[in-house]
């Protein structure tokens, strides 16, 4: 086995018993790329020599975290210092943050070693990566097929074996639907887990850092990192240290677990459905209770995020006037060319599509009827979780209602887009956590993901049990074929 | 749900953004089409409900006014398309 075949877990383990050294860990992954990356375009920017320099300095200072010399790929809307942080964009092509994310700083205080930043949706808004200034991602099961979005350079560096785990951010999906698309565990924290100071904000009510992992055991791994309070973001929560590791028992004999009959209807593919059914049978055998429930806020969940999410975006968005950072026009007599003109040039058509979107919603006129009702659909969704969580320790869904589609296929017709986030918004909405677990391949060899949704801060118990599904099948035995 | 032109073009210029002939049918159709999606909210059985503005119950959350330690000048200054004296240069905005 290739050492960029490895999960973390297994990479440290094997760093323990001296079979392998941190320099052959980093040559792998590096050269993994050399040989993958013009197949899949998941990296905006290769940090080559600055990796290779981090962890000379990582060996010199004698980190002894477990951690120390291990790689990762860092979504490109996460601030690093000193290296470029594009979100994808025109408007940020040469930005440079003066200061690191705190979960940059988090990964570095444990002597990570940083791969390069991932390519993503611009600003982080899609489903496909297709949104990207720079360039497609490809789904390293198929090259014609998208990778899913928006940390589709994430989720696929991760399942091409070009880093062995990676950080994305979730707003509406962002994580687990791509690691639905690509074959690998997509983790979601709860709204407030993880600190979102650095992190280049979409939709702020909504935005969460989370992990792309080979499997689940690396997501518990990596959430330890990165999880906890921060007094640079006042929406981060006080709450003591989990050990997520710890929580992995490979035990649901009597959990329960809710799964809402809206996410079978129409819309859903068959072949992910039969995929799903068979993940229920499974949990079934390991000695779980699962019911079917009702959650019948989907639709409502979906209008609302788009209303909330544009909103959101419309005002957040506002600071990317050419002056202060980021791309500055050349036709300009006066400021306020500058802000116009920087604006509609610096942004792409669906980051421009959201933001007239979002100041349409929050417009007057317009206000009460969308944005209000809006709001107050939130708290319906809340509640219908709520009550759901009362009887039910999780609850079960697919991730997408479909496997990942071709590359240009939905590119022309936003809505279609949105409609394909129906099962992870709700999630956003209700600030819960979620996980991606892959559960199958379809005839097509494309894979399938189901997701678990936890109560607040229940990671533990969401990752259980993706951890005893994860044990007890062998999804693990599939690789992606890079077929064209 | 129509959205005319003048609408469009008034939310442009709110939005600070200018649009192109092309993209104002563009974005009128999918505004149109996204708007049409959207007012499913209004049928939503939220009566007597209260907006969330987030997902915690904390509003605010208040800390001590202290000094810290903030950000070089020179670092902050450094993706500045124009500065001078240590300040973001614009065009002259009073004549």
């Amino acid at each position: 086995m290739e050492i960029y075949e490895l999960t973390v877990h297994e990479l440290i383990e094997k760093l323990d018993k001296k079979e392998i050294t941190k320099e052959e860990v980093l040559i792998s992954y590096q050269n993994r790329i050399d040989e993958k990356e013009k197949d899949v375009q998941a990296f905006v920017t290769i940090t080559q020599q600055e990796a290779k320099d981090q962890l000379q300095k990582i060996q010199k200072e004698e980190n002894k975290s477990k951690l120390a010399g291990i790689p990762i790929g860092i979504k490109d809307n996460i601030c690093t210092k000193g290296i470029k942080t594009t979100c994808a964009s025109k408007m940020l092509e040469d930005f440079v943050s003066p200061y690191d994310a705190t979960v940059i700083k988090r990964i570095n205080q444990e002597g990570m070693v940083c791969l390069g930043k991932l390519n993503m949706d611009e600003f982080a808004m899609g489903g496909s990566t297709e949104h990207s200034y720079f360039k497609k991602t490809k789904n390293p099961w198929n090259l014609n097929k998208v990778p899913g979005g928006s940390s589709g350079g994430s989720a696929a560096a991760v399942a091409a074996g070009m880093t062995p785990w990676a950080l994305g951010s979730d707003t509406g999906g962002s994580i687990r639907q791509p690691a639905a698309f690509c074959g690998i565990v997509g983790l979601k924290p709860t709204y407030g887990l993880v600190s979102r100071f650095g992190l280049v904000a979409f939709a702020s009510s909504l935005d969460q850092i989370g992990t792309l992992t080979k499997d689940v055991r690396d997501s518990a791994l990596l959430l330890n990192v990165i999880a906890g309070h921060d007094k640079k973001d006042s929406t981060s929560v006080q709450k003591e240290k989990e050990d997520y590791v710890a929580t992995l028992k490979n035990d649901v004999k009597g959990l329960k677990i809710g799964v809402p009959k809206e996410y079978f209807g129409e819309g859903i593919n068959e072949e992910v459905k039969q995929s799903i059914l068979k993940v229920i049978e499974v949990y079934k055998e390991l000695g779980a209770v699962v019911e079917e429930c009702s959650l019948d806020v989907a639709e409502y969940a979906l209008a609302t995020y788009y209303i909330i999410a544009c909103a959101e975006a419309s005002s957040n968005l506002g600071r990317f006037d050419g002056i202060r950072y980021g791309y500055r026009t050349k036709q300009y007599e006066n400021l306020k060319d500058i802000y116009r003109n920087s604006r509609s040039e610096g942004f792409g058509p669906e980051v421009k599509r959201r933001i007239i979107l979002g100041t349409y919603v929050l417009s007057s006129g317009y206000y009460d009827a969308y944005y209000k009702k809006a709001q107050q659909v939130r708290t319906l969704v809340k509640n219908e979780f709520a009550k759901n969580f009362e009887k039910y320790d999780i609850i079960l869904t697919p991730t997408a209602s479909n496997v990942a589609f071709d590359i240009g296929s939905k590119i022309n017709n936003p809505l279609e887009m949105y409609l394909a986030d129906l099962c992870t918004v709700p999630v956003n909405i209700a600030g819960l956590p979620g996980i991606s677990v892959p559960c199958g391949l379809n005839k097509e060899g494309m894979p399938i993901g189901f997701q678990l949704i936890g109560k607040p801060f229940a990671e533990g118990t969401i990752l259980n049990a993706a951890y005893s599904y994860e044990q007890n099948t062998n999804f693990k035995n599939n690789k992606p074929t890079f077929k064209n | 749900m129509q959205v005319s032109k003048e609408e469009i073009l008034h939310i442009a210029k709110l939005a600070d953004l200018n649009l192109k002939e092309e993209e104002i049918e563009t974005y009128m159709g999918h505004l149109e089409e996204i708007l049409n999606f959207a007012k499913v909210v209004n049928k939503a059985p939220i009566d007597g409900l209260e907006e969330s503005i987030g997902v915690n119950e904390a509003y605010n959350i208040f800390r001590k006014d202290e000094i810290i330690e903030s950000f070089n000048r020179d670092e902050l200054l450094q993706n500045a398309k124009e500065q001078q004296q240590g300040m973001f240069k614009i065009p002259k905005v009073i004549n």
